[in-house]
């Protein structure tokens, strides 16, 4: 038996070149000696149910941070609210999923129909723009454990100034221009893949991922929160969804009084310094800016979707299948490796050369269309952001800028005003 | 002047809310492009399964990631690729399809020159797969799971001398089930999906029975 077995070991050595998978080469033994077979352990992961808890915790969560921070008036509750999101979201939950990866599963969703979105990831996604649109960013504040943990180190935080402010915040637009381009093209989740904090969390990642949270939680130490206002895509939409909100946390809690002691309090510089005169300028001059800003939004929205179109090539270049399409057509020469990983599984695979190209070319033109929308609607960024820039808007007393203010009340308690007695 | 703008902010704010309750209503409501039968793993993408009565149906929501044997060409890549390190992704012994060789193709080099299982002569890197022996001439072979590290050596001896009863999978209790799985993303051969959690490995030679799946697991990482 034992020879038997030898020998048709290695007449399969001499013939078998390609691997063929699952073929009942031997026949399974009949056991004389009363052994039991062992049952192949499939263990299950967390419970579906739990994630429904996870959604549960963050309606709570939102509500008691919003509670906090409009009626409560407390920086210190605000800490330890914060402090629970991250042991729980952070640590417990490990960072998975956010409110700020959830983007690109409901980009995902939107352009790709035979991916189905779990009702969690979608309420991930939407609740926390809800509770901004009611309440503003209370979910920077106190929920979102990168937040959190930025917020920790944040000991001597600097003043950057309106104009660097205004350059790195253009980061997130293109971030989240990128996301939602490589999600919808079914490429990659770049949020999640660069997710800085993650790698924190499960403490578990590459040395290059280590490296970009050290360097982002060190820089936190001078300016504050890096990562939410010169980074975050998910803040791109919130900032937008604030400006609108019903209530927003105010840092008096009754009239300002001009006081100026609140002035260097945000470490994010989203205080506003006020405008005291109604109009400084002449009509003359608004009518000129107007007609300036009516003409360049429409050439930058142009102008941007132009320029990224042309790179719609090297933006597609990361696609799997115009990957495969790419080595296809130039095989790659190598001493070590004669044909790629990539080559290999599509020659096992039996598909035709002519579908490989049919389907980069498909992608090809996905990428075309949109790199023109992430181009424009940079475009279209940019113009509105010099527009801004250029309108200045009347408001005496000093107030947070709706949507750059994390609601994180650290200014409410440089204000000596009391609040008034019904 | 200030009526203007609250009225502004109240329109602005109204049509936010409505966009939103409409994207989520769409996500929700639209119909799954294709339509299989509730007993394929396509279920997640019928629109049946709202009245459909298998016990996949209801919890077709969540889903994980799997990998399938069947397109797996072992690159290695699931070793180095997870965010998990020691990967996720381990080697998983189908005892019902093993012909319990002693010349086992998964366990030992097929250049070695003399026939003896010393260390220079195992394929497995880590020593993770255990030889025991059962009765003459069989030999029972079992994976340590703490040591593999689902590089897939002996799932290509495996497939190519044997019957193919050591196949790669991710391990549902390590695996953190990331929003994008960063070995599904350099997969050569596209064997990584996103698949119910209901039915959460795809084992050939194993039918797998979705309802003796723990309702509550409170997710313990096997260490």
């Amino acid at each position: 038996m034992k020879t038997l077995r030898l020998l048709i070991f290695l007449v399969l050595l001499s013939t078998i070149q390609t691997s063929t998978y699952a073929i009942q080469r031997f026949p399974k033994p009949e056991f004389e000696s009363g052994y039991t077979q062992p049952q192949t352990l499939m263990p299950h992961g967390r419970a579906e149910i739990l994630s429904y808890l996870d959604v549960a915790v963050l309606i709570i969560a939102l509500t008691f941070i919003s509670w906090v921070i409009i009626r409560k008036r407390s920086r210190n509750w605000v800490f330890w609210t914060s402090m629970f999101s991250l042991a729980y979201f952070g640590f417990y939950r490990e960072g998975c999923v956010c409110a700020i990866g959830s983007i690109q599963n409901v980009s995902l969703a939107l352009f790709d129909s035979s991916y189905v979105i779990p009702v969690t990831v979608i309420a991930f996604f939407i609740l926390p723009l809800v509770y901004t649109l009611l309440f503003g960013r209370t979910f920077c504040a106190g929920v979102c454990p990168f937040g959190a943990m930025q917020d920790l180190v944040a000991f001597r935080p600097q003043k950057l100034g309106t104009r660097l402010n205004a350059i790195l915040g253009i980061i997130p637009y293109l971030y989240l221009g990128l996301a939602i381009l490589y999600a919808a093209t079914g490429t990659d989740f770049i949020i999640c893949r660069y997710d800085p904090f993650v790698g924190i969390f499960r403490l578990n990642a590459s040395f290059g991922m280590f490296f970009f949270a050290g360097t982002l939680l060190v820089s936190g130490i001078f300016i504050a929160r890096p990562y939410c206002r010169f980074l975050c895509p998910y803040g791109v939409l919130l900032n937008w969804f604030s400006r609108f909100s019903r209530q927003h946390m105010t840092i008096t809690p009754a009239h300002c009084i001009q006081c100026r002691l609140c002035e260097n309090s945000c470490p994010y510089d989203a205080i506003e310094i006020p405008l005291t005169e109604k109009n400084p300028e002449n009509r003359k001059t608004r009518v000129k800016k107007l007609i300036i800003i009516i003409f360049l939004l429409p050439l930058l929205t142009f102008t941007g979707g132009w320029t990224a179109s042309l790179l719609h090539t090297s933006l597609a270049g990361v696609h799997s299948k115009v990957k495969l399409a790419r080595q296809v057509l130039h095989p790659v020469k190598d001493e070590k490796q004669a044909e790629t990983f990539e080559i290999q599984a599509y020659k096992s695979s039996g598909k035709p050369e002519a579908q490989v190209y049919q389907e980069a070319l498909v992608v090809l033109e996905r990428f075309k269309t949109g790199s023109w929308w992430v181009g424009s609607f940079m475009g279209l960024v940019f113009g509105l952001l010099i527009a801004g820039k250029m309108l200045k808007k009347y408001d005496p007393d000093y107030v947070p800028n709706k949507g750059r203010c994390f609601s994180c009340a650290k200014c409410v308690d440089y204000c000596p005003v009391k609040p008034e007695k019904n | 002047m200030q009526d203007r703008r609250s009225f502004i902010n109240l329109f602005v704010r109204g049509s936010f809310l409505t966009g939103l309750a409409f994207l989520s209503g769409a996500l929700i409501l639209r119909k799954k492009e294709g339509e299989f039968c509730g007993l394929d793993f396509g279920c997640n993408r019928c629109d049946k399964s709202e009245s459909c009565n298998l016990p996949e149906a209801s919890l077709y929501r969540e889903t994980v990631w799997q990998l399938d044997p069947a397109k797996c060409i072992q690159c290695g890549r699931c070793a180095t690729s997870c965010v998990m390190t020691p990967s996720a992704v381990k080697c998983t012994h189908v005892y019902a399809m093993c012909g319990y060789c002693d010349l086992c193709g998964g366990y030992l080099k097929p250049d070695t020159k003399n026939i003896s299982t010393a260390a220079e002569n195992q394929l497995c890197p880590t020593n993770a797969i255990k030889r025991k022996f059962v009765e003459e001439p069989f030999f029972e072979y079992e994976i340590d799971e703490a040591l593999c590290i689902g590089c897939g050596k002996c799932v290509k001896g495996c497939s190519a001398f044997g019957n193919g009863s050591l196949q790669l999978q991710v391990r549902h209790n390590r695996c953190q089930n990331c929003n994008q799985c960063s070995i599904a993303r350099v997969c050569p051969s596209d064997a990584y999906s996103r698949v119910p959690a209901s039915k959460p490995y795809l084992l050939k030679g194993i039918e797998q029975d979705s309802t003796t799946a723990p309702k509550i697991n409170l997710g313990e990482k096997g260490v």
